[in-house]
């Protein structure tokens, strides 16, 4: 920008204002997020991400399967936490499906359980690449292998890594082997020492705490007005959790707390991540406790398949089977707007159904989404180096908010 | 509880604004419908009154009808921190009118809106950038109408000789298959004497339930 002034002699000011461009191929940008930075010197004056270059038309491919075909798209939203996005996608269509109060007890306490191993699995890898972010490499080394243990527990029950395809609506795909439980257990053994232990390495950390304490300070009225949701809603010192105040499932028997940040800066934002996998330990605990045997998915045929063993002796179940997975089910008329809190914030499905078998209109509410926009309102006046701080600490994935 | 809130809305309101009332979800989810030229009264009501305090737009998006006059929705979903509740407020527009702005109301609209404009090419008046959000860089058309192909007009690649990434147009080596389910031959949904079953899954949908089945 070049700034003339009107002395005697005519000067020309350089002012040291130039654009970057962050990102779409950045290590810091959690994905492929280009973000434009204004800056004048080191501080941010504007920041514009330009998002979609993730975007695969998710919302356009479910119009066009049926609702069965369509609940694996949501596994590759939000890739980090993935059955937490199936079951929004379940809940909705059992909703509109009139079905929400018949699922068998043991599958809503199988979706609680797996969905706080999801948290954790989100919290795990969104804290310690943060702390990548910031500098510390170990954490994210530590965490990995933790990470490995939680989608084993995914891959036993589902068959799958990370694209598990298992809440349906209607119950989960099947039930969890025998052997999970006592996984579980030794695993909730070991895990407390590692929170510990990664604590000591950030929580403390005078370097962890200088890049982010009071950096992307954001007040429980901008949060809010910024549609902020989940743990970065929290850190503003704003206790909202769905989990307690619309609970879902079995979230109104379970005993847990919600940790509320004060100051709404990048290190609480950190804080409440950490405590809330330790709530999450204590919500897995209860469901182990709780969960007696029985079914795990509705009775009716018309939606969910019958069993294989079934499918040998009976000729309706075979017929059953085959419009299952030729045909689906249709789904009458109607609209919702169904919540989970996903790990990253407010998952929401608005969901139209014309009572065809496919959905009319699926519209996916991404947490991040929201997050990622107030990215300039958080950085303006921070220097670039927290701006990478920021994005790291909104838990920003690209698979969600690109669609 | 959603009655209670349709009365604290009817109250608050107190007739100013024309405003349709709709259960959704078998009746556990208020919807309004409104005149766009009524929305921003709504809206502002729902905000900023103090026993209402819908203070987060949690989403806004669009749904093509495209057999109506005026072809889309837009659909905004709101949340009350302080009173626990959500309300869905849908108004109409078509591919020229305007629906006002919602982003001063709501920081968080401005994306919401950007992403409508871009998937269906809804036009927000007094929203500042309306510029395209999730699509390609001069993309052309709204993807999510839905006279739009699911496969698109153009596909990109990257030509070596040119050496830039080039526009085409889309080649399919097999046509898309889209199975027809609907015509009673295809698929008959109840067969006749089974009309228990749906009636007996959906209470109170026992009156219409049978309208999808007898095509």
């Amino acid at each position: 920008m070049s700034v003339t002034t009107n002395n005697a002699a005519t000067t020309t000011v350089e002012v040291d204002s130039h654009t970057i461009n962050f990102g779409p191929q950045h290590p810091a940008a959690h994905g492929v997020l280009r973000l434009i930075l204004e800056m004048k010197g080191e501080v941010v004056e504007r920041a514009d991400p330009h998002i979609g270059l993730l975007h695969r038309g998710t919302e356009k491919l479910i119009e066009h399967k049926t609702y069965l075909q369509a609940l694996p798209y949501f596994d590759r939203l939000d890739y980090v936490s993935p059955m937490a996005m199936e079951h929004g996608f379940a809940l909705a269509t059992e909703r509109l499906l009139g079905i929400d109060a018949d699922v068998p007890e043991r599958a809503r306490y199988i979706r609680v359980l797996f969905s706080e191993i999801t948290r954790i699995l989100n919290h795990l890898l969104n804290v310690t690449t943060y702390a990548l972010d910031c500098g510390a490499i170990t954490p994210s080394l530590w965490g990995f292998e933790q990470r490995e243990h939680l989608l084993e527990m995914y891959e036993m029950t589902s068959g799958s890594h990370y694209h598990a395809n298992y809440f349906r609506p209607g119950g989960v795909a099947k039930d969890i082997p025998a052997a999970l439980p006592e996984k579980i257990h030794n695993w909730a053994r070991a895990f407390p020492a590692f929170l510990d232990d990664l604590e000591g390495l950030l929580t403390e950390n005078r370097i962890f705490k200088q890049r982010t304490v009071d950096i992307g300070v954001m007040s429980a009225e901008d949060a809010m007005a910024w549609g902020f949701s989940g743990p970065c809603l929290r850190a503003s010192g704003v206790a909202w959790d769905l989990r307690k105040s619309q609970p879902y499932e079995v979230y109104d028997r379970m005993e847990f707390d919600i940790p509320v940040g004060r100051h709404g800066d990048c290190y609480d934002r950190y804080l409440v991540r950490m405590q809330e996998m330790r709530q999450s330990m204590r919500i897995i605990d209860q469901c182990l406790a709780q969960m007696k045997p029985g079914p795990i998915k509705i009775a009716d045929n018309k939606i969910v398949p019958p069993t294989r063993g079934e499918m040998k002796r009976s000729m309706e179940a075979l017929i059953h089977h085959f419009k299952l997975y030729t045909e689906g089910y249709h789904v009458p008329q109607g609209s919702t707007y169904s919540v989970i809190e996903a790990p990253k914030g407010e998952f929401g499905v608005y969901l139209v159904a014309d009572g065809t078998n496919k959905p009319y209109r699926c519209k996916i509410r991404a947490p991040g989404y929201a997050h990622l926009q107030a990215i300039e309102a958080l950085s303006k006046g921070h220097m670039l180096a927290d701006a990478v701080a920021i994005i790291g600490s909104l838990d920003i994935v690209f698979g969600e908010i690109d669609r | 509880m959603v009655d209670a809130l349709e009365e604290a809305i009817r109250a608050a309101l107190a007739d100013r604004v024309p405003v349709t009332y709709g259960r959704a979800r078998f009746g556990h989810e208020l919807v309004l419908h409104v005149h766009r030229e009524a929305l921003l009264p709504l809206l502002i009501v729902l905000r900023d009154a103090p026993e209402l305090d819908f203070a987060q737009c949690m989403d806004i998006c669009g749904v093509d009808w495209p057999e109506r006059p005026e072809r889309f929705d837009v659909v905004y979903n709101l949340l009350s921190l302080t009173r626990n509740a959500r309300v869905t407020v849908i108004t109409t527009t078509d591919e020229t009118l305007p629906v006002p702005s919602v982003s001063l109301l709501w920081p968080s609209a401005t994306w919401f809106e950007r992403e409508c404009w871009d998937m269906y090419g809804v036009v927000f008046a007094g929203l500042d950038d309306l510029r395209r959000l999730l699509t390609d860089y001069g993309f052309e058309g709204h993807p999510l109408r839905k006279d739009f192909p699911l496969t698109g007009h153009v596909e990109v690649r990257y030509d070596a000789e040119a050496g830039r990434v080039v526009q085409e147009p889309v080649k399919l080596t097999q046509d898309f298959r889209s199975f027809d389910f609907l015509s009673p031959w295809e698929a008959m949904t109840t067969l006749p004497g089974d009309e228990k079953v749906h009636l007996n899954r959906i209470p109170g949908l026992a009156v219409d339930g049978t309208k999808g089945d007898q095509k």
